[in-house]
């Protein structure tokens, strides 16, 4: 097969005109022919989400991406009421809800805290991964494959520090290779993020 | 009278044919104006003695233009822009002055001749420019700003120049001119100030422009609601004439430049609420006076003199509009005016104006100048006058397209600034709406016929303006070319619906939004291209009816579902009844077919909340809808 994957990216930001690191992200990410990035809280002002519609974007994509920045160790509330609705008994789980199996999650997401505090001996103890297993279950449920959260630590200061080109470079990568199966048969196992492989396996595409 | 019916046709003949024809070739209007003037006069001889007097008449048209110049600049920008005008202008006219008098005098001219040539010259046309201007849209610019403040500045110095030139006059042409027993009298017939000494003039000027300024102020409004109110649209315009000319007329009396005084008269009203009736009133009067200005500059150019010695003529054209480039060039570096600006500042101001005519003839008049040199300069500044509207064309062909990428580069930062949303309509619904827009530091501008209602709203500092907002001329005064989007919040339903049609019409690209008074309304609305109807009662009875659910013991999160609910249900109807009801094109009332559709959407309504009730899934629950209590066998759990 020789077309590309395609790749829904939920993009969840309640207050977009403040955002420094995701917003950027978002406009290249929509730059990308293989990609779909839907700004959640655009199209959802007022909650009502159009659970057909949700669905049926699922199906017409391979790679599922939640795109957000972390609040309170987990994704804002639309993307969650999201999940609540959109992944219905029948559609994503249950005896006929097959529609998400074989298919592929992953969280794109910037959190203020520095790398080193999402560990067993920082002040937030777990590391980033832990702490979103949640969603690495909701994956699991529902049949499909989990890969590790693409992570902006230290995102507060991403603009000050110059870090946000390289890793706006890095994701344009990741989507490019997540278009291309780069990742195919690799485990996952014990990655945090998925940042160090981006770097070592795509580093001539930066 | 008969010859008076055929001049005023073949006038208007040759600017019908002329001027569209010109527009087309992308050559401007002025330069329409000015060719048509050719045809009638020089070339064809239709047209000859008459036009100075014509001239007189139709500068007229300078002082309506300075009116509305003067309505769109409120004081506080004028005072901003005092550097700019005492400073660009200011040297603008001296540097101008001084370098085509020294010019002169090496020609040959005496040094008094030689001053007075040089202030001649050193003033620019504000009729072609500003009008130009206004054609094109580059009022606004950087470049068009500056070039407003010179030509301001020039307009004022004209009042001490009409003074000073008298002193330059020369004995030997004033013999002369006794013995020939001067008819050429140009000024000025009848003044209140022409006798008295020279501080009595003076106090007699600070009183009348103080008096001016402060009759603006407060006697302007209640004489403007008093009008308003008689729902009179032809005596408002008669009052807005009243007006400028009565100012022109008193400012002539004093002494004064009656365009100056208009031009204080417009800033003075340029906060008042009538400011935009005001202007489509005054604009058709401007434009038709200002273009037979034009015709006359063109019917004026003396083909005798010109042929007999055209070389010369032709040359000192050239030459000053280069000196007077050059001059402009070197300023707007001193006054931080760069690139394409730049090029329009140079460009828009290298001719002489309509003022030359004024003087020259004044000059000739004041036995400052011979007639025989008169003769040429007002034939180079008509040359020059002709030439200006070339000049912006490869301003806008050649010039700007070099610029235009750079421009857009440095603008693509502002693409999120919002631009002006226009409120027809300031009652009960229009006011909620401004009051959000205003908060959000969104720039509005609200329109109301209602005299009174406008007063009250000024009473508590909502700005907003008298106008009827269904005529076409007041719509484009308050903006709407530039507008993003208009809120069409007026009563009469009727007007409500003509308003879209014709906005729609002329202006496609402006999102219309429009209140609806019932369903009918709202589907005439949406007929006549409105983009965004909301019918004025729906939400706020659903409101009211979700809060009676609440009363009788609903879950007020199942009530919001509830109204959504029932709102999405309109919803999947809406383009069914709306095809249903133009296919039928009923204005009278619903045809039986349309009530069976509706009554078709409330049954199945009803069907879908009953489902609910019986605790099936339906729409509005299904989300967080739990699975069956047998789920988990499945899961093998």
């Amino acid at each position: 097969m020789s077309s590309k994957q395609r790749i829904l990216i939920l993009f969840a930001h309640p207050s977009p005109h403040r955002s420094e690191v995701n917003r950027p992200m978002f406009v290249a990410s929509k730059s990308l022919a293989h990609v779909t990035a839907v700004d959640l809280y655009r199209e959802y002002p007022t909650f009502c989400i159009d659970i057909d519609r949700e669905q049926q974007r699922l199906r017409e994509h391979d790679v599922l991406i939640f795109h957000f920045p972390l609040y309170w160790y987990s994704t804002p509330s639309l993307l969650k009421e999201w999940q609540d609705l959109v992944l219905e008994y029948g559609f994503a789980y249950g005896h006929e809800g097959k529609a998400l199996a074989g298919k592929q999650f992953m969280c794109a997401l910037s959190a203020s805290g520095p790398e080193k505090a999402y560990h067993a001996d920082g002040y937030n103890h777990f590391t980033i991964r832990e702490l979103l297993q949640p969603l690495e279950q909701m994956a699991d449920f529902v049949g499909m494959t989990y890969l590790p959260p693409f992570t902006l630590f230290g995102a507060r200061s991403a603009v000050e520090d110059k870090r946000l080109s390289r890793h706006i470079a890095q994701w344009t990568a990741l989507l490019n290779g997540l278009g291309d199966r780069a990742w195919h048969g690799h485990n996952w196992d014990d990655v945090i993020t998925i940042n160090a492989w981006v770097t070592q396996h795509m580093e001539e595409r930066i | 009278m008969t010859s008076i019916l055929v001049q005023a046709f073949i006038y208007l003949c040759a600017a019908v044919l002329m001027v569209p024809l010109a527009k087309r070739l992308g050559l401007g209007s002025v330069l329409g104006y000015l060719i048509a003037g050719v045809v009638i006069g020089p070339l064809a001889g239709w047209v000859g003695q008459e036009t100075a007097t014509i001239q007189h008449f139709a500068e007229f048209g300078v002082v309506m233009m300075l009116f509305l110049v003067g309505l769109e600049l409120e004081p506080r920008m004028l005072w901003d822009m005092r550097h700019r005008l005492l400073g660009l202008g200011g040297l603008q006219m001296a540097a101008t002055t001084a370098v085509l008098a020294s010019i002169a005098m090496i020609l040959g001219l005496m040094w008094s001749e030689a001053l007075t040539v040089g202030v001649i010259f050193s003033l620019s046309s504000t009729a072609i420019v500003l009008q130009t201007f206004n054609e094109k849209g580059l009022a606004k610019t950087e470049g068009g700003r500056a070039a407003f403040s010179v030509l301001l500045l020039q307009d004022i110095a004209v009042i001490p120049v009409l003074a000073l030139i008298p002193l330059l006059a020369l004995p030997e042409l004033q013999v002369a001119a006794e013995l020939v027993n001067d008819v050429a009298q140009h000024h000025d017939e009848l003044s209140l100030v022409a006798h008295l000494p020279a501080w009595a003039t003076a106090l007699v000027v600070l009183v009348t422009v103080g008096a001016l300024i402060a009759a603006g102020h407060y006697l302007s409004r209640p004489l403007f609601r008093f009008v308003a109110e008689s729902g009179l649209h032809e005596v408002f315009t008669a009052a807005a004439l009243m007006l400028v000319i009565g100012i022109a007329a008193l400012m002539s009396l004093i002494g004064l430049s009656p365009a100056l005084g208009t031009f204080l008269a417009g800033v003075v009203l340029a906060n008042s609420e009538f400011r935009h009736e005001l202007e489509a009133d005054i604009e058709p009067f401007k434009g038709l006076l200002l273009g037979l200005f034009f015709i006359t500059v063109g019917a004026g150019i003396q083909f005798g003199v010109l042929a007999a010695d055209w070389p010369s003529i032709v040359g000192l054209t050239l030459a000053l509009m280069l000196v007077k480039m050059t001059i402009l060039w070197v300023l707007s570096t001193a006054f931080h005016v760069h690139a394409s600006n730049r090029w329009l500042f140079a460009l828009s101001l290298a001719q002489a104006g309509e003022f030359g005519f004024v003087l020259v003839g004044f000059s000739v008049a004041q036995h400052v100048i011979p007639v025989d040199l008169a003769q040429k300069l007002s034939l180079v500044v008509a040359l020059s006058m002709f030439l200006t509207p070339l000049l912006f064309i490869v301003f806008e062909r050649v010039i700007q397209p070099r610029y235009q990428r750079r421009d857009d580069e440095t603008e693509a930062d502002e693409i999120d600034e919002q631009g002006t949303v226009i409120i027809a309509g300031i009652g009960r619904f229009g006011q909620i709406i401004n009051r959000l827009l205003i908060a959000n530091g969104v720039t509005t501008v609200v329109l109301d016929f209602r005299a009174l209602q406008v007063d009250r709203l000024r009473s508590v500092n909502v700005k907003s303006y008298y106008g009827d907002a269904s005529r076409m001329d007041l719509l484009e005064t308050a903006g709407i070319r530039e507008a993003n989007a208009l809120v069409v919040a007026i009563d009469d339903q009727a007007r409500a619906v003509e308003l879209v049609q014709r906005v729609k019409h002329t202006y496609p690209h402006v999102y219309i939004l429009a209140r609806a008074y019932d369903r009918r309304h709202l589907y005439e609305l949406n007929h006549a291209g409105a983009d965004h109807v909301i019918s004025e009662t729906y939400l706020s009875a659903l409101q009211m009816g979700g809060d009676v659910l609440a009363r009788l013991g609903y879950h007020p999160f199942r009530v919001e579902q509830l109204k959504r609910q029932f709102r999405s249900a309109e919803h999947a109807y809406f383009e069914e009844l709306f095809q249903t009801w133009r296919g039928e094109g009923d204005i009278s009332g619903f045809s039986d077919h349309y009530k069976q559709l509706f009554m078709k959407m409330d049954s199945e309504l009803i069907h879908a909340m009953q489902i609910d009730r019986a605790d099936q899934h339906s729409r509005s629950e299904r989300g967080w809808t739990p699975p069956p209590k047998s789920y988990l066998k499945e899961m093998g759990g």
